[in-house]
């Protein structure tokens, strides 16, 4: 009997230390839950509003989601579209679209393709290329991404949807084909998803209902 | 050991003991985040709280903690504060930890920071506990800092770059960038780490060699005055 105390003792004060480690940690996380999620959300809402600017759409974006699943075409088990309306209208649809074969692992994208079928604009979320070489998809480096913007499936035409090297209208870079080319396909396969599931992508009357009787 | 004045103890965290020149403690975070000056900084601060926390608790329980159980619970006094420090990142310093990413998490597991806990503040009392982390943690800053100061420089021609993640927008004015730099991409990628660092172990080595040599003239020196004294 006297020999356990010891470890009895030296449990029990393990036991004190995880349960005011613990302590620590969850306090801490009560008290910085709110603003962690508001800053989440508000990145969210800055990368949403650069593509689909804010005047165009009298909606919450963030809210209006759909999950779909094409692993094949959007390059994830799972993609968000963000939908922008205004007035019950759809106005775009961002897709959380992954490049799955990117030079250094995957790349994600966000791709706005408007109601029209023009693409609002993409951008990159997170990446891990090259620095110098293929991290100019990212819009703090160069001005690559934005060569999106504008472009359609109809423009350039189908068969041009490609890298300058592969024979399309796509710049690559010196040095880095392989995450341009990626990018571009990644694109391009977003469009044509769009373009099949047009109707349950804007999902005209389901969705408006909900936010007007929210709102 | 117990008697070690403040001035050594702050002297040995700088300079003589630097957790990263000269204990070699921590590299996984050191090499991998210090690609440009900010990163740096913010890791580097991080740790420093981690360390400054975790020493002042440690040397506070020392004498409560059986030495059976001294290793799990220093673990789990550095995990809480880690874990606390990481989401007070994220709340107040958004864009920064989502750029440190991993590396905050991986403070855990920083060799320097049990390695101060099991050798000083287990030993020692509070306060010297408190400014042994403190220093320990501003010499490994400093490296982070210098470190990401040169590999930007040279790799991307900037310095201080994206300060505002760090200091908010009125400390953009602090980023410096070098017109027309192509940089040098070795700087940025991993084995820029690894000679940058050699290049700043070779400098403190240097630098330490020649004040030993001073100091062995100004003793020599004094010696033969005295000498002439006598």
């Amino acid at each position: 009997m006297a020999r356990r105390l010891p470890i009895l003792i030296a449990a029990g004060i393990l036991a004190i230390f995880a349960i005011a480690g613990t302590s620590l940690v969850a306090f801490t996380h009560q008290a910085t839950k709110e603003r962690i999620a508001a800053n989440e959300r508000e990145t969210l809402l800055r990368n949403l509003y650069a593509l689909v600017p804010k005047a165009t759409i009298d909606n919450d974006i963030a809210l209006d989601t759909l999950q779909v699943s094409d692993p094949e075409q959007l390059g994830a088990p799972v993609t968000t579209v963000y939908r922008g309306r205004l007035q019950g209208q759809p106005v775009a649809a961002v897709l959380t679209t992954v490049v799955p074969n990117g030079y250094s692992g995957p790349i994600k994208l966000l791709v706005a393709v408007r109601y029209d079928g023009i693409l609002g604009g993409v951008r990159v979320i997170s990446h891990k290329e090259t620095p110098g070489l293929g991290d100019k998809v990212d819009e703090s480096r160069s001005d690559w991404i934005y060569s999106f913007t504008g472009k359609s499936l109809g423009n350039p035409p189908l068969e041009k949807w490609k890298v300058k090297r592969d024979g399309g209208v796509f710049d690559q870079f010196t040095g880095a084909t392989i995450t341009p080319r990626s990018i571009v396909t990644a694109v391009r396969k977003t469009l044509l998803y769009v373009k099949e599931h047009r109707d349950a992508l804007y999902d005209k009357t389901a969705a408006s209902d909900g936010v007007t009787a929210e709102g | 050991m117990a008697d070690t004045s403040y001035r050594t103890i702050v002297t040995d965290g700088l300079w003589n003991n630097n957790q990263a020149l000269v204990a070699l403690l921590g590299l996984c975070p050191l090499l991998a985040v210090t690609n440009t000056a900010i990163n740096g900084l913010g890791l580097g601060l991080a740790t420093t709280a981690v360390l400054t926390a975790s020493n002042g608790t440690v040397s506070l329980i020392r004498n409560l903690v059986r030495p059976e159980v001294r290793l799990p619970v220093f673990v789990m006094v550095i995990a809480s504060f880690v874990t606390a420090i990481e989401l007070g990142m994220n709340a107040y310093f958004h864009e920064l930890h989502k750029i440190l990413g991993i590396f905050i998490p991986l403070i855990v597991t920083n060799c320097a920071i049990i390695g101060r806990a099991e050798a000083f503040a287990s030993k020692n009392s509070f306060l010297r506990s408190l400014v042994d982390g403190l220093s320990i943690g501003i010499g490994f800053t400093l490296v982070l800092v210098t470190l990401g100061s040169m590999r930007e420089l040279i790799g991307q021609g900037t310095l201080f770059d994206q300060a505002h993640l760090m200091f908010g927008e009125a400390a953009r004015g602090l980023s410096l960038k070098i017109e027309d730099f192509p940089g040098m991409l070795i700087a940025i990628l991993p084995p820029g780490a690894f000679i940058g660092l050699g290049l700043l172990i070779m400098v403190k080595n240097l630098i330490d060699k020649r004040v030993a040599a001073r100091a062995a003239v100004k003793t020599q020196t004094t010696e033969g005055a005295e000498g002439v004294a006598t």
